[in-house]
């Protein structure tokens, strides 16, 4: 693959980072991610999506130097995390998971407090407004809802203007219209040239956000690429040369279509009347199911069809069963 | 394929912050320590229940040793003898139980992580707790001393100089140990130990009755423990205006010693 000439903001080579000795390992260690590379480049949101426990949070808390690796190569921003000082430091946003803000602070004067670190912040004011953080700005973080608590964050990562943002789980805890005004942000910052990187473990947060998407399973890299290109990823071998699509459609209940669709169409009625025909559906299988349909006289109150999402070229990509 | 950036010629619209690059430099280092020392003194005199440890017990002790016999025979006058020995109190109260529990808690909370990714950084954070818990101090030792003067303390002028340059060992040496306790146990587990530490070395520790009222058995650890030799330095020297090597060697033992300690073991999340 080509790579942009300009220097990316975080480029991670072959990151192990190994945990414990663990008790119920016996005293021995954890390899909680194994030989993990990925790049981030300015302008870009850069996803790193896997299931929980996947390494994720443990790749970019290694990235932030909040954790030290084992093994590998990090450069941020041409620097060494782990040696890296203020200076640095002052170029890079971190939301955390958790959120890290004190349970006894209010909004206002915390981020006055953490815009004080820098010599040049992104006026407060202006955060503030952006944000909606008015509307909870006199009640202490504990009593914030989890929404609130993801905007005060971002508003805390964000104060010193960032280069490079780190965003762990952006999405958690927000409700519709927060995950709406802060995925509004992340696309004007991405836009002003900030290089984002955030995980998720919410393919619907990777497909609506991320210029480039890095697969993790079990610490490994397991696929990457553009969304549009992940779901051109080669299908399992038993799924066939053709894509899965799913046709939805809703019409009278208890319809029996044995012998309309070919035998690898699997059709399932979740709830009475609304169909779902999931396989390697072709235009010739459009043709026999609405001729079936026109040969009784029948008309679908709706029908859509849906290629691949995100989410199957995960689940085949990383397996289906549950661990 | 090629990853392109889309940097060129936008702005944020609407922030008033058109054509502004990204970034900035970090504030001055001394001006983020002080902060920080400002934001954490600040949260710590909001805080009824520290307010309690760090103010009211104290002088209440101090109120209660003069008007019984526990200090006889030690000085001039019963509050001669409480005073010193309360102030060592309160470097116990604010450095040890209130400075260990609220990083304990912010340890949990993750504000230390947080904390440590922005240009203050972990250097940062304990400097500007250090800086909290000396303000903190020294506002205890103005209204302990203040109230000790009206029930007719009379200090010895010398004592001054080493006293307070004592408290701040003592200062340094409870704070190592609270760190040492919030950094390697659950904040419930720091909480508990730091409050049950301030009881036991409050009432048996050689803080504010010498060691020599104590129990044989208790007298020879006592004078090892930061707690007695914090309280006896500062006896002697507001009693005496002198201080003898001994325990302040006890005191910089305790503050390398925990010091180092809290360094290895410290664990940030």
């Amino acid at each position: 693959m080509v790579r942009s000439p300009e220097s990316p903001v975080l480029s991670i080579s072959g990151l192990v980072k190994d945990v414990g000795p663990l008790p119920t390992l016996d005293g021995k260690m954890l390899r909680v991610v194994s030989g993990l590379s990925l790049v981030a480049e300015p302008g870009q949101v850069t996803a790193l999506l896997g299931a929980n426990g996947a390494g994720k949070t443990t790749t970019i808390e290694c990235a932030q130097g909040l954790q030290k690796r084992t093994h590998g190569s990090i450069s941020l921003l041409g620097e060494d995390p782990d040696t890296a000082g203020a200076a640095l430091r002052a170029r890079v946003g971190v939301m955390l998971q958790d959120g890290g803000l004190p349970p006894s602070a209010r909004p206002i004067p915390l981020l006055k407090h953490i815009a004080g670190m820098y010599a040049d912040p992104w006026p407060v004011g202006e955060l503030i407004e952006r944000l909606g953080i008015d509307s909870f700005s006199r009640t202490s973080v504990r009593r914030l809802s989890g929404g609130q608590k993801q905007r005060l964050a971002l508003a805390a990562a964000l104060v010193g203007n960032p280069e490079v943002l780190f965003l762990d789980e952006p999405s958690a805890g927000l409700d519709p219209q927060s995950r709406q005004l802060v995925f509004e942000l992340i696309s004007e910052l991405r836009n002003r040239g900030m290089g984002i990187i955030l995980t998720t473990h919410l393919m619907d947060d990777a497909q609506r956000l991320a210029d480039y998407v890095y697969i993790i399973d079990a610490g490994r890299n397991v696929a990457e690429g553009t969304v549009a290109q992940l779901l051109q990823h080669p299908l399992p071998p038993d799924a066939g040369e053709q894509h899965i699509r799913t046709l939805l459609f809703e019409t009278e209940p208890g319809l029996d279509f044995t012998g309309v669709l070919p035998d690898g169409v699997d059709v399932t009625e979740a709830r009475a009347g609304s169909y779902a025909a999931t396989g390697a559906l072709t235009a010739a299988d459009l043709a026999a199911i609405t001729a079936w349909w026109a040969a009784r006289g029948i008309m679908p109150r709706s029908l859509s069809l849906e290629a691949r999402s995100l989410e199957d070229v995960f689940l085949d990509i990383s397996g289906r069963e549950i661990r | 394929m090629t990853r392109h950036s889309a940097a060129l010629g936008n702005t944020l619209p609407g922030s008033g912050r058109q054509g502004r690059p990204l970034g900035s430099a970090p504030a001055p280092l001394l001006r983020r320590i002080v902060l920080q020392g400002k934001y954490e003194t600040i949260t710590m005199l909001r805080n009824g229940e520290q307010l309690i440890l760090a103010i009211v017990l104290p002088l209440l002790a101090m109120v209660g040793l003069t008007v019984m016999p526990l200090l006889d025979g030690f000085g001039a006058s019963r509050i001669n003898v409480a005073v010193p020995g309360i102030l060592a109190l309160c470097a116990m109260s604010t450095a040890f139980t209130g400075q260990g529990i609220s990083t304990g808690f912010d340890r949990r909370y993750g504000v230390l992580r947080f904390l440590s990714t922005t240009p203050l950084g972990r250097t940062g954070l304990i400097a500007g707790k250090i800086l909290a818990v000396l303000a903190v101090l020294a506002l205890q030792v103005l209204v302990v001393t203040a109230v000790a003067l009206v029930l007719g303390w009379q200090p010895d002028p010398l004592g001054w100089a080493p006293g307070l340059a004592l408290l701040v060992l003592g200062a340094a040496a409870f704070t190592a140990l609270g760190l040492l306790v919030a950094g390697t146990v659950r904040p419930e587990a720091t909480l508990a130990i730091t409050n049950l530490l301030w009881i036991l070395l409050g009432a048996l520790g050689g803080i504010v009755i010498p060691a020599e009222r104590l129990p044989a058995l208790l007298q020879a650890i006592v004078h090892l423990l930061p707690s007695g030799a914090l309280g006896q330095a500062l006896r002697e020297a507001f009693l005496a205006g002198s201080v003898s090597p001994g325990p302040v060697l006890v005191l910089l033992l305790w503050t390398a010693i925990a010091g180092g300690a809290a360094t290895r073991w410290f664990k940030w999340n």
